[in-house]
């Protein structure tokens, strides 16, 4: 049985995912592991829907996580996490934030925004995590660090020491912005 | 050592560097775009975007003609361009060694088509490597680069999406500092194709190929990984990877050279299995061969020539063990890409559309004036085609008809093979109308410069083409000049240059919004007053990700923090119920 975790990052072009999966991949290189990620640039990032596959272990073959093997589905809006359900593994973790953006035929009035899915999602998988992801990254003072704030709830979820977490932001974020995404990483490592 | 995470893209502008290149010459491609542009952080070599792949192949050949070790990288329907070079270099071959890179797109992420470009390796006579990871893509180059001197041959690299995106650890070396110093030197024999010089090299050609299968016989980028013995697997590139992870005790032999391949090395390998698979992405490549040395080989009828492998896709092919997909039902609304807000390409399709023009397109953001709502793309086929195609569709037309065809066109495609379209448009009198979407920028592959911006790769300023004059010498009488911002002046121009019976261009001036140095002053975001919005729907038809409807109130509303301001919404408001933010 291979030892690989496997990430599946999913959201909207625009909020931050590609960076989100680069600090993650760092810290579990700085942990000594073999790590792969993949994502598909160009036309997705226009807006469209974004997903980075991150994988980590002893020996890492594909990048791209087995269909049905994620374990851990971490997204940053709601729709776009029950897009990719199906793609998790029997008792899977969901990190979600809780956010609605709105797809074209939506902002078109020519379809509704689904109803109800952190309760479709949790019933779904019951160790789902919502987190309020904009709140708290107003509270750390930029709506941008919406990103930072999820990848501290992820921090906990996953077992590499904090300190590494803090190494890989100060190596990553520009340096006029770390103070905020340090802030944001804690506000979002304590929020639940 | 040091250790680092690379995309693929990335370890192959390292390699470059290791390998002592100093030349690399590009046009910008999807999933190919950023090898280029991660040479510009390597001081020695002078990395230049070409206006075309086959310019930039040329600029290679150049340089490698020279003496030094040459770049050249493009996506996979750039070597269509690139092709006619190409093959004759192939007959003569090198001085200093040429890498030419090309990024296949199966799945067609970010593509026109599906080619398979190792097609092109056996089409030319040009060796292959195909690397499965990052690192095998930075030492895949510099080996490319010491195999094009020791055969006197260029190289191809072949990548593929998933290569060139993926990142995975990756050990860096030093660059190679004992190449000869490049030099002018004449070898008319070698470097003067006339027939009588072209017709001795290809049988130097022809010999280079079977003195390089025997060669690969022998080297470690072709492996077997011995598993439990039963069943034997022959693979490359990426899908060496799912081979991996979805059938671990198979007995492998990996390819890194697939062009020529290590025939007796495969002979010796299939010999121990009854069972023995090709696993490949897109054409039966390897497959065909092998079979053609009459090898019973298990491949395409068990694998898709479409679309791009997975593990799951593979487990699916082989054992018949069906894989869960993403949910695609119909209540989860989808999400496809869009046009950014405030692009200044959107008001022009709306027009476009409410004008009924037929329009025939080309490649580049604007590509997306084809999704609804503004629906106004009517033909997509490759770089440059929209000004051609303009003018054979005009040719059958009746005179009613012919008036509504517009060609739309970006600046950067314009420039790599529009602006033979509108030569032939003039020459042979087609009343057709062009539009000539100039933002300044090769916009959709993440904003690259051009001869249109001003700047180069390095980011220093250059002379920027003078779009207006340009099409004026060549002999549009007619060209207008406006801001796609203005919609009452879209709108009228439009309309007059289409109803004119000589050809004319339309050149729309506003930078991509995205272009820090080019943004726009500092706009407030707008509001719908909603005592003002009747909920007629007029500015819906624009399609800016930052107009949702609420459905509740039937009105309009506007996100304020994507909004930037550029009061196109504003003019479709027949009620002035769009207002800017304090």
């Amino acid at each position: 049985m291979s030892d690989v975790k496997n990430i599946l990052l999913a959201g909207v072009g625009g909020q931050g995912i590609l960076l989100a999966s680069e600090v993650l991949s760092e810290v579990m290189m700085m942990d000594g592991k073999d790590v792969k990620k993949n994502e598909i640039h160009g036309m997705s990032q226009r807006g469209g829907s974004v997903t980075s596959h991150v994988r980590y272990g002893e020996k890492v073959y594909s990048s791209i996580i087995p269909e049905g093997e994620v374990d851990i589905l971490f997204s940053f809006e709601l729709l776009e996490t029950c897009r990719y359900l199906p793609l998790l593994r029997e008792n899977g973790q969901v990190i979600v934030n809780n956010l609605k953006i709105a797809p074209p035929s939506v902002a078109l009035g020519k379809q509704a925004y689904p109803e109800n899915l952190t309760e479709e999602i949790s019933k779904q998988f019951p160790a789902t995590t919502v987190v309020n992801g904009l709140d708290l990254a107003l509270e750390a003072g930029n709506p941008k660090t919406v990103n930072t704030v999820l990848l501290g709830a992820l921090s906990i979820m996953l077992d590499v020491d904090y300190e590494l977490w803090i190494k890989a932001l100060n190596k990553m974020v520009p340096a006029r912005l770390l103070d905020i995404n340090l802030k944001a990483f804690e506000l979002g490592r304590n929020a639940n | 050592m040091q250790k680092v995470i690379l995309s693929g893209n990335e370890a192959i502008a390292r390699g470059a560097y290791e390998a002592g290149v100093l030349v690399a010459s590009a046009y910008p491609g999807t999933p190919s775009t950023e090898i280029l542009e991660n040479t510009t952080q390597y001081k020695e070599i002078d990395a230049s975007w070409a206006p075309n792949e086959k310019v930039a192949l040329e600029v290679g050949i150049g340089s490698c003609f020279g003496g030094a070790r040459s770049l050249v990288t493009m996506k996979h329907v750039g070597v269509n361009v690139a092709a006619d070079p190409l093959f004759t270099l192939s007959y003569t071959g090198v001085r200093g060694g040429l890498v030419l890179v090309v990024a296949d797109d199966p799945e067609l992420h970010s593509s026109q088509n599906e080619q398979d470009s190792r097609n092109y390796a056996k089409f030319s006579k040009v060796p292959m490597f195909e690397p499965a990871d990052s690192q095998e893509a930075l030492e895949f180059t510099k080996l490319g680069f010491d195999a094009s001197e020791q055969f006197d041959t260029p190289i191809f690299l072949r990548s593929t999406t998933r290569i060139s995106h993926s990142k995975s650890i990756v050990t860096l070396g030093d660059r190679k500092q004992d190449l000869p110093a490049p030099s002018l030197e004449r070898n008319a024999a070698k470097l003067v194709m006339l027939p009588g010089n072209a017709r001795k090299r290809h049988y130097d050609v022809e010999q280079r190929l079977l003195d390089m299968e025997d060669w690969a016989c022998n080297q470690s980028f072709n492996r077997i990984e011995k598993g439990t013995g039963k069943v034997g697997v022959i693979t490359a590139g990426v899908s060496y990877q799912y081979v991996k992870e979805v059938m671990p005790d198979a007995d492998v032999l990996k390819i890194g050279l697939v062009y020529p391949l290590p025939k007796q090395m495969i002979r010796d390998f299939a010999a121990n299995y009854e069972t023995l698979y090709v696993v490949e992405e897109l054409d039966p490549f390897i497959e065909e061969q092998v079979k053609a040395m009459g090898i019973n080989v298990i491949g395409k009828e068990k694998i898709s020539i479409c679309g791009e492998l997975t593990p799951g896709r593979l487990q699916q092919g082989l054992f018949d063990k069906a894989a869960p997909t993403e949910d695609n039902s119909p209540e989860l609304p989808p999400r496809p890409p869009n046009m950014c807000p405030g692009c200044p390409h959107r008001g022009v399709f709306m027009e476009l559309n409410r004008a009924k023009a037929y329009v025939t397109g080309d490649i580049g953001c604007y590509t997306l004036g084809f999704l609804p709502p503004l629906s106004a793309m009517d033909t997509c086929v490759c770089m440059g085609a929209s000004i051609g195609n303009a003018t054979g569709i005009s040719k059958v037309l009746s005179e009613e008809d012919q008036r509504k065809v517009v060609a739309v066109i970006g600046d950067s495609t314009f420039l790599h093979t529009g602006i033979n379209g509108l030569m032939d448009m003039v020459y042979n009198q087609s009343a057709s109308t062009v539009i000539i979407l100039d933002n300044r920028i090769t916009a959709m592959t993440g904003r690259q410069e051009n001869p249109t911006s001003g700047y180069m790769l390095n980011d220093l300023e250059t002379y920027r083409i003078d779009m207006e004059q340009l099409c004026k010498v060549v002999g549009v009488k007619h060209v207008k000049i406006l801001d796609p911002y203005d919609i009452k002046l879209t709108r009228k121009t439009i309309r007059e240059e289409m109803a004119r019976t000589e050809t004319s261009v339309i050149i729309t001036t506003r930078p991509c919004m995205l272009v820090p140095r080019d943004n726009m002053d500092k706009r407030m975001p707008l509001y719908v007053e909603h005592d003002k919005c009747t909920g007629c729907k007029a500015c819906l038809r624009l399609g800016c990700p930052a107009i949702t409807w609420d459905e509740e109130n039937k009105k309009s509303n506007i996100d304020k923090i994507i909004c930037v301001g550029c009061k196109v919404c504003q003019q479709t408001c027949g009620f002035d119920a769009f207002l800017e933010c304090e």
